[in-house]
């Protein structure tokens, strides 16, 4: 039941989720920044299009690597206090106890929940990216995060 | 959210320039209409008469790889603006005819030596490339020329002179021989 989904060429990619990725990032980091990063978003899928194996969850994929591409520049822009580690107070490292498990999901469930424990982003930005609504991408990542709970438990 | 048409450019040369790209294409206006001109790192790939962009997008896809992006190919645009112009007899460009069929390559590499300003018939073409009796073949390697202009299969004409058939319409076939001064 599973089909191939073809991957479209890249034109047809970057023309159908530009404008909501500058959006994005220009949420995520302001005007001044944004426009760097969507460059730099879009160079990077394109570095990896050639090694894409379906066409499945790509608008996911594209805010998952615009994400890391804000973290970037979040970084860039405090570099590390010297000496201390800075407390941790998001809650990825809860995420990263069950990160192994994420691939097993099913597809919606697993971008849901990456998108929203590995990289915090908002209901809303999930809902976007995934092209359903702010609640579905709410069931979505809690209906995933049960699913991991009960295969830890395993 | 629109990307603003300068954000949009900048990205577009940048994977240019990184060399990221499967292949790049644009679209340039000529006195026969919009022209899609695609090119791969090995050269010009396509030319195409009333294109259709985005299946356009879809087959060079699938013959080159997926990574095609609308880029501005500076290269083609100003030679063929030269050709149309009249200020340029032969291109320098590179033509990539790596997924052509070999036969097809081989009449396509002799049609590349017909000189501006002139006729050759598809006979005559078809002995230049060692298949004396393939007339008919050689007029199907024309109706299928990936490169027209550039490979002036335009300059093709059948025995008796009639101008016979072009893949963009017989009047640009006419135009084209016009502007060489080939047609009264």
């Amino acid at each position: 039941m599973m089909e191939a989904v073809t991957i479209p060429p890249f034109e047809r990619f970057y023309e159908s989720l530009s404008g909501e990725i500058l959006a994005f990032l220009r949420r995520r980091l302001g005007r001044a920044e944004a426009e760097d990063a969507f460059q730099e978003t879009f160079l990077r899928a394109l570095r990896a299009y050639g090694r894409l194996q379906h066409g499945r969850d790509l608008r996911a994929w594209a805010y998952t690597i615009a994400e890391r591409v804000a973290i970037d520049v979040h970084r860039r822009r405090e570099p590390p206090a010297t000496g201390q580690e800075p407390a941790r107070t998001d809650n990825r490292p809860a995420y990263a106890e069950l990160e192994h498990l994420a691939g097993q999901l099913p597809a919606t469930e697993r971008a849901a929940v990456v998108l929203r424990y590995g990289y915090d982003l908002s209901y809303a930005d999930i809902g976007a990216a995934l092209g359903s609504s702010e609640d579905a991408a709410r069931q979505a990542a809690s209906s995933g995060v049960r699913r991991l709970r009960r295969k830890e438990l395993q | 959210m629109t990307v603003s048409a300068d954000l949009d450019l900048r990205f577009r040369a940048a994977a240019a320039a990184a060399g990221l790209l499967d292949v790049a294409y644009d679209l340039v206006d000529s006195p026969l209409g919009p022209l899609l001109v695609a090119a791969t790192p090995r050269g010009v790939c396509r030319i195409s008469f009333d294109p259709e962009p985005e299946e356009e997008a879809e087959t060079l896809a699938r013959r080159f790889g997926l990574r095609v992006l609308r880029a501005p190919l500076d290269g083609p645009r100003r030679e063929l603006d030269e050709y149309f112009e009249g200020r340029r007899e032969t291109f320098e460009l590179d033509v990539d005819l790596s997924t052509v069929a070999p036969f097809n390559r081989r009449v396509l590499e002799e049609l590349a030596r017909v000189p501006y300003g002139t006729t050759t018939t598809y006979g005559l073409l078809a002995e230049r490339s060692e298949r004396p009796r393939a007339a008919r073949a050689v007029g199907m390697v024309m109706n299928r020329n990936p490169v027209p202009i550039v490979l002036p299969c335009h300059r093709v004409v059948g025995s008796t002179g009639k101008l016979v058939g072009y893949g963009g319409g017989l009047d640009r076939k006419e135009m084209l021989l016009r502007l060489e001064g080939a047609l009264a």
